[in-house]
């Protein structure tokens, strides 16, 4: 009983404020909208009992939803994004798109033959949750996460205007690096 | 596996976060006064000046609050009010001797989490009066999370790692005999550091530095000064709190029982952090960036793989 109610309130409120990313006017609003719902989604894990991933998910959306708020207000076409704005865009197509995938997922519940639960729910989900991850997957996981770091230090190498040669000389024989900005580490 | 604290544990819980919050603001302005006026002449005075938080706390409530033109006050006031709420639900699985409030099988993800909002809340602080000087103070807090929350990650991680559990009960438990902090020295200096940078205070005072006239705190006067103020020196207790649980052995110690342990500890902890505010200056955060890259995610990435050698031979 006391699940249900929660679970209601938790997905109005994801929904309510879902809809809202898309009426606000500014930006800082939108992206912390856009929080409060994938908190609530988080909540709605917790509900489940898959503890580990909806903590981890309140955690790791609070992170990224600040800093995606900093380089959305960067971002904006107008001064600093602190001018009113809309996040709405090709309304009409927009409004025809999201009615047909809506519709697509709405039928693909109704008629899907959802299979019936087998086996029990699991102790210690965080544990399976490990296991399945870092088990079987451990080859998939290690190649993502090098793939993904790769990606991370290409995009810095590309991003950053300047490069060892500017830092270290010609040469690259410098002992200490040509920085703009004094202290760190190795002066 | 720790018991369950009783109901009004919760109810207790914000209570002794803020008392012990104005106990540390005072040792820090006891502290304060006899750096600049020269030491107390008398008790009597000592205590004088460890009310000066307290005092200030009475006339930031009767000030007038601070309105700004344009100023987004749903996300300034959320943000302020989020700081010390942020503190109070991390306080939820700090373990009082052997009891929390709650002890979730998650526990050190959710305190982790926690620090998280309230991170998040400082930039909604400072965004929120509209105003250019606490704007770059959030905007710093973020780049400063960036710098401290890594290597914070991974520190707690070792913790959690030493005692293969991530619920803060077993992580007590598992300091029966040896500490974590003799094992784990480097996870635990950098967990105070990131402590002190949790709680923008002392040398990570940098989002709040008087060279942006205050940084995120500028435009605040009256109770929303003294929220958002008061939420910080709570996270500062929550902060050094947690390190008791993860690296020194909680409540664990002869003779006293385990809650007098606890409140020694962290108390220890405390007035180190307090104490070694006078021996740094504002850190700029570029600086620390690279010391943090540099320096701390590689040690700290070391210090859980011993640690996990340890753990697999066991």
């Amino acid at each position: 009983m006391l699940d249900d109610v929660v679970f209601w309130v938790l997905a109005l409120l994801a929904v309510a404020s879902g809809l809202m990313v898309f009426r606000f006017d500014s930006m800082a609003r939108a992206t912390y909208a856009l929080l409060t719902s994938l908190l609530c989604v988080g909540g709605e894990v917790l509900l489940l009992g898959l503890d580990y991933l909806g903590v981890v998910i309140v955690l790791m959306m609070t992170i990224e939803m600040a800093i995606m708020a900093v380089f959305m207000v960067m971002y904006m076409m107008n001064p600093a994004g602190l001018m009113p704005m809309t996040m709405v865009h090709n309304t009409k197509g927009a409004a025809v798109i999201c009615a047909v995938v809506f519709a697509v997922l709405a039928a693909g519940i109704l008629l899907a033959p959802w299979p019936s639960r087998r086996g029990r729910p699991s102790a210690d989900p965080t544990m399976d949750l490990g296991l399945s991850l870092m088990g079987p997957q451990m080859l998939t996981m290690m190649t993502l996460g090098l793939a993904l770091f790769a990606t991370i230090v290409a995009t810095v190498v590309l991003a950053t205007r300047r490069g060892r040669y500017d830092r270290f000389g010609d040469d690259l024989k410098a002992r200490t690096a040509d920085d703009p900005v004094r202290g760190g580490t190795v002066r | 596996m720790s018991d369950a604290a009783p109901l009004w544990a919760t109810v207790i819980l914000p209570v002794a976060l803020a008392v012990a919050a104005v106990v540390t603001a005072g040792f820090d302005a006891v502290l304060s006064g006899a750096a600049e006026r020269g030491p107390a002449g008398s008790v009597r005075e000592a205590g004088l000046r460890a009310m000066a938080p307290l005092r200030e706390a009475l006339r930031l409530l009767v000030q007038q609050p601070r309105r700004t033109t344009a100023a987004d006050r749903l996300l300034g006031r959320l943000g302020m009010v989020l700081v010390p709420v942020a503190a109070v639900l991390a306080g939820a699985v700090l373990p009082w001797g052997f009891r929390s409030v709650s002890d979730p099988s998650v526990g050190i993800v959710w305190f982790n989490a926690m620090e998280a909002l309230a991170w998040a809340a400082v930039w909604l602080a400072g965004w929120g009066p509209n105003s250019a000087l606490s704007l770059i103070g959030g905007y710093r807090f973020l780049a400063q999370g960036l710098a401290y929350e890594l290597p914070h990650m991974f520190a707690i991680t070792t913790a959690a790692l030493g005692a293969e559990s991530l619920r803060v009960g077993d992580l007590v438990a598992a300091q029966g005999g040896l500490w974590f902090v003799v094992w784990m020295p480097a996870a635990f200096v950098v967990y105070l550091l990131s402590a002190l940078a949790m709680a923008f205070w002392g040398p990570f005072a940098y989002p709040l530095a008087q060279d942006a006239a205050g940084g995120a705190a500028v435009e605040l006067a009256g109770v929303d000064r003294l929220v958002f103020l008061g939420g910080r020196w709570m996270l500062l207790v929550v902060t050094a709190g947690f390190s008791v649980p993860l690296f020194l052995g909680g409540g664990h110690g002869p003779l006293l029982p385990g809650w007098a342990w606890t409140l020694l500890k962290t108390a220890a902890v405390l007035a180190l952090l307090v104490a070694g505010r006078r021996l740094l200056p504002v850190l700029r955060m570029e600086r620390y960036m690279e010391l943090a890259w540099m320096v701390l995610v590689p040690l700290t990435l070391l210090q859980a793989l011993v640690v996990a050698v340890v753990v697999l031979n066991r």
